[in-house]
């Protein structure tokens, strides 16, 4: 059952829905039944993957999931460099995100920058009795007394918060009052709040349109002079320095970059993005409210890209041109052609030794379709993938634009189904995140992380695009996967032990 | 064009280049960031006595504390017992933070269930969530036992574990005769360290109290045997493994409990073992029986050691011990309590670890050191230092309490070394901050966090502590008993030299000082 031996996409079709059904009979019958409606094998020509997706996680079966605070803090509010953003609740969410998602940035942290500390309202039992908002009334004091230089502040909400009936908002406002009108936001993201993290998201969007949009004088003037190629980064976290090396290509087609949502972003960016001529959205999943709501208000039209490999960013470059003058379209041509050298030297070196190998991701809300091109372009094969958090907008785009005939999809994928379709897959790599590294590099299966890069990157623009196929090549070809059986036992293959 | 397929350049180089920095520099004007001059003064004056003050007179802030929450303890205690699943009943986000946050330490699988609780749950209860839960895990991971314990969600809400356990066994969600023991662990009391003992305890309460009213309680018939503890700990892996070395040299008859050693350093060999090791549920029920525990942790093991002592056990708790005088201590507890002779290869082993000391001990003599952590192991490092000559100056925890700080500020009076030291319970990271620009210290012992201090403050960082996510493998290694005494000696000795070569590497300048011999 190895794809070694399956070469037709009829037997593919046949091989992989064997798999599914064979995987469903560990679930209970009801879970079973629901758990069907997640897995799929993709039909060419469908207009989605045909899953059910952004649906509550089962309990008790490992889901990958996070939850709407790791939305709002972890990934949109997060990397605002100029505000503190405070963990309110127990200690531990912020505790756990604290750093951990690499949203670069410049900036003198703990004194004009703050993105990685860890500010909490440590919420201890009298705080659950009592209710946390005079404790949040001193919080937002003692911030603005040894952080004077924070250009605002977040309130991230953890589950006890709207729990016990705390009114964050009602401090929220008195302490902007008392502050002369400081931007204080409180976000309502609690942890037990829809299905995923992408509530979180879609609360956060929402937090930036009352509390930062509703607060901006419409007609204000920004603090610089605007130009006619004014665009905004949406949708870039700048993890290990993505929309660093996205930038660079916007300006050099003649663009100019007035705001980056969320990764390096300050409050001022935020502010001034209502300036932009176009709103450009890498991560579709977590900002395109804000993006739709920028166009009903603003009149600004927003269009998605994808900076990952060559192939999609030449396209990418020439839709976003389109909106814009020939200066521009030109200016698109010229940053194509500077690159291309680059672009022939990575394949030549690192196609021959990817050609033909496979790969099964498993990772957030954009990653598992805009990643693909840029295995494609090394002449790798993705033969299955899913979204945590993605829903039925995300599989439309991941059918229409990107997966092959007969690719496996599994939606809110759980430790048990992951580890049983690679084990029968038997791919190349796998790339997912932290969770499943190491259980797959046990099973002697190359692995990247696909949330963080496994610490390298950028993986976003050409420059990326060589410190990916870098990466993907030191993990397929680490010569340590050929040696992970003792030479007196047998040949390795993917195995698992749970369940067995 | 800096990026080539010849030599890839990653965010470690691509962005000092040109290019990049002038891209960067220009970003600025959207920014609206502050004067730069502004900017420099208010760096300044966070290094002053003034800004100090009124650092520590925050009452309601924390700022890097260097705590976690208690289910994290929970799930670490639990995945010490054969083939035991941790359930974490509540929302489904922390479970995704404690695995991140083990694995991330470990570089290893670190396995555990929620049970998904949502809005609907938050105002029904999660009854239904426990019931669906518990069957799913029992058929799709086929553990031996379900170790349960709560986030603050469920802890807020107030759904009662026994109840709901009692309900789903009913409902067969698993046979009435699985074990399921539970623990309470709200977020919002204690740390990780409380979780790890709720957790415990919550464990050896089924086994011997008649596993929630469902089996006659245990009788206990005392043998000779004695428990260990290990509390949690970044280094359980190595630790543990030369506990167990140490027991079997003096030929004690033992049970670890909660002994993860295994289930956290599995092997690369094919097969993802999803359980390993761990104590046996016939041990843990066994472990009654024992003539003592003892626990390596106090602050670990505070209701355990309570419970065991209930039941008839002697019990005895160590403070992480480290070093010298610290392992002396347990092994001849150890001997005292099992009526073994010490053998001779430990007194060899001792004599190793002395004879290490006293060749470097220069090096450290009057050295001073900050340090920062969970209380035990504070305690048992600030220790070490005294008997190395070494000046530990501030000691802090997080979740450190005021017996803590007692017990701390009584071992440094019981040391000339230990003067000058201030011991601070229930401090942060930037509250250390303040105390390294104020009263500044040679080295920073601490976990991964602590590289923060060692950018802002310049105090050389040696990382001993929990988590450590930018160093590879440490926890393999022991840190405890004559073994790991010589570790630690030499993770502080290598920096301190390190140190010394940094500051005379000038040519022509300082390195008259650059020896070739240490």
């Amino acid at each position: 059952m190895s794809l070694a031996t399956t070469n037709s996409v009829a037997e593919i079709r046949a091989r992989n829905k064997e798999l599914i059904e064979e995987v469903l009979k560990v679930y209970p019958e009801k879970t079973a039944k629901r758990r069907a409606k997640h897995l799929n094998v993709h039909q060419a020509g469908k207009s989605d993957c045909g899953v059910k997706s952004n649906i509550k996680s089962i309990p008790g079966v490992m889901t990958i999931r996070g939850c709407a605070y790791a939305g709002s803090k972890g990934v949109v509010w997060g990397p605002i460099k100029d505000m503190v953003h405070i963990s309110h609740g127990p200690v531990g969410c912020g505790q756990y995100s604290w750093g951990s998602r690499r949203n670069y940035y410049v900036g003198t942290t703990g004194i004009d920058s703050f993105v990685t500390l860890q500010f909490t309202s440590d919420f201890q039992e009298k705080d659950i009795v009592f209710g946390g908002d005079k404790k949040l009334d001193k919080i937002l004091d003692e911030i603005q007394e040894l952080f004077p230089l924070n250009n605002g502040i977040t309130i991230q909400s953890e589950c006890p918060v709207g729990l016990i009936g705390d009114d964050i908002e009602a401090v929220s406002r008195a302490k902007s009052k008392e502050y002369g009108g400081k931007t204080i936001v409180p976000v309502r993201c609690e942890g037990f709040r829809g299905v995923s993290q992408s509530l979180g998201h879609h609360i956060a969007n929402d937090a930036v349109r009352d509390w930062i949009f509703g607060h901006i004088e419409a007609e204000g003037k920004p603090k610089f002079e605007p130009t006619p190629y004014d665009v905004a980064i949406i949708g870039d976290y700048n993890i290990g320095g993505d929309a660093w090396s996205s930038r660079i290509l916007l300006e050099e087609m003649g663009l100019r970059v007035i705001a980056q949502w969320s990764g390096d972003g300050s409050l001022a960016e935020l502010e001034a993005t209502p300036k932009a001529k176009l709103n450009i959205l890498h991560c579709y999943r977590s900002m395109n409210y804000i993006s739709r709501h920028m166009e009903e208000k603003f009149g600004i039209p927003w269009c998605e890209y994808n900076f990952f490999g060559p192939s999609k960013i030449a396209d990418s470059l020439r839709r976003i041109a389109g909106y814009f003058d020939d200066k521009i379209k030109e200016g698109a041509e010229r940053v194509i052609e500077k690159y291309q050298p680059l672009v022939d030297a990575v394949i030549a070196k690192y196609r021959p030794r990817l050609e033909g190998k496979t790969v099964m991701l498993y990772v957030g809300g954009l990653r598992p379709r805009h990643v693909i091109g840029a295995y494609e372009d090394l002449g790798m094969d993705v033969i299955g993938t899913g979204y945590e958090f993605g829903h039925n907008d995300d599989y439309q785009r991941t059918a229409q634009h990107y997966v092959k005939d007969s690719t496996l999809i599994y939606d809110d994928v759980n430790g048990y189904e992951f580890e049983r379709f690679v084990e029968k897959l038997q791919p190349d790599l796998v790339g997912s995140g932290i969770k499943e590294k190491y259980v797959f590099q046990k099973m002697s299966v190359p692995f990247r992380q696909m949330h963080s890069w496994d610490y390298s990157g950028p993986y976003h623009g050409y420059d990326g695009f060589a410190i990916f196929a870098r990466d993907m090549d030191m993990a397929v070809n680490s010569p340590i996967w050929k040696r992970t059986k003792a030479p007196w036992k047998e040949a390795p293959s993917a195995k698992l032990q749970a369940a067995e | 064009m800096p990026q080539s397929a010849e030599h890839v350049l990653d965010h470690v180089e691509l962005f000092r280049g040109p290019e990049y920095q002038q891209m960067l520099a220009k970003k600025k004007i959207f920014e609206n960031p502050r004067d730069p001059a502004e900017v420099e003064r208010i760096k300044e004056w966070t290094k002053t006595a003034e800004y100090r003050e009124k650092n520590f007179a925050r009452e309601a802030l924390a700022v890097n504390p260097a705590k976690a929450c208690q289910p994290l303890g929970a799930v670490f205690a639990s995945v010490g017992f054969e083939r035991t699943l941790p359930f974490v009943h509540g929302s489904q986000g922390c479970v995704a933070y404690y695995r991140s946050h083990l694995s991330r330490h470990f570089k290893e699988p670190s396995s555990c269930v929620s049970s998904s609780m949502t809005e609907d749950a938050a105002v029904f209860g999660g009854l239904n969530n426990m019931t669906d839960g518990l069957a799913n895990s029992y058929k799709m991971y086929k553990p031996k036992m379900i170790a349960v314990s709560t986030t603050c969600m469920a802890e807020v809400i107030g759904d009662d574990l026994n109840a709901f356990i009692k309900t789903s066994k009913e409902k067969g969600s698993v046979p009435a005769d699985f074990d399921v023991p539970f623990a309470h662990t709200p977020a919002f009391v204690g740390s990780h360290v409380t979780g790890y003992d709720n957790a415990l305890k919550g464990i050896l309460e089924h086994f011997w109290d008649g596993k929630a009213g469902t089996a006659p309680k245990l009788e206990r018939k005392p043998n000779g045997a004695i428990n260990i503890i290990g509390g949690f700990d970044g280094y359980t892996v190595g630790n543990l493994r030369e506990i167990k070395r140490i027991l079997e040299l003096m030929g004690i008859q033992h049970t670890v409990l909660a002994d993860n050693s295994e289930v956290f350093d599995t092997p690369t060999d094919g097969e993802f073992r999803m359980y390993d090791g761990g104590t046996t549920l016939k041990d843990a029920a066994n472990a009654i029986h024992a003539k003592a525990t003892i626990s390596m942790q106090q602050w670990c093991t505070e209701k355990t050691l309570s419970f065991a002592a209930e039941h008839g056990q002697d019990v005895l708790s160590f403070n992480y011990p480290v070093g010298l005088s610290a392992t002396d201590d347990f092994i001849v507890a150890l001997s005292r309590i099992s009526g073994k002779e010490i053998p001779e290869q430990l007194a060899r082993e001792r004599g190793r670890l002395v004879d290490a000391i006293a060749d470097s001990s220069a090096h450290v003599h009057g050295k001073k050191f900050a340090i920062y952590g969970d209380p035990d192991l504070c305690y048992g490092l600030a220790a070490f230092l005294l008997e190395l000559g070494a000046e530990p100056t501030h000691v802090l925890s997080t979740n450190g309490n005021k017996a803590w700080q007692e017990k701390m500020q009584a071992l440094l009076a019981s040391s000339p070394f230990g003067q000058g030291c201030q011991v601070y319970p229930g401090r942060d990271l930037w509250h250390m901050r303040s105390l390294l620009f104020t009263e500044p210290v040679d080295f920073l012992i601490g976990n991964t966090y602590g590289k923060y201090l060692e950018r802002d403050t310049a105090t050389p960082l040696i990382r001993i502590g929990f988590p450590i996510f930018d160093r590879h493998h440490h926890h393999r290694s022991p840190i405890w008993g004559y073994q790991g005494g010589l570790n630690v000696l030499v993770k502080i000795l290598d920096k301190i030299f390190d140190e010394i070569d940094n500051k005379t590497n000038i040519l022509g300048k300082t390195d008259y000082s650059f020896d070739i011999i240490r």
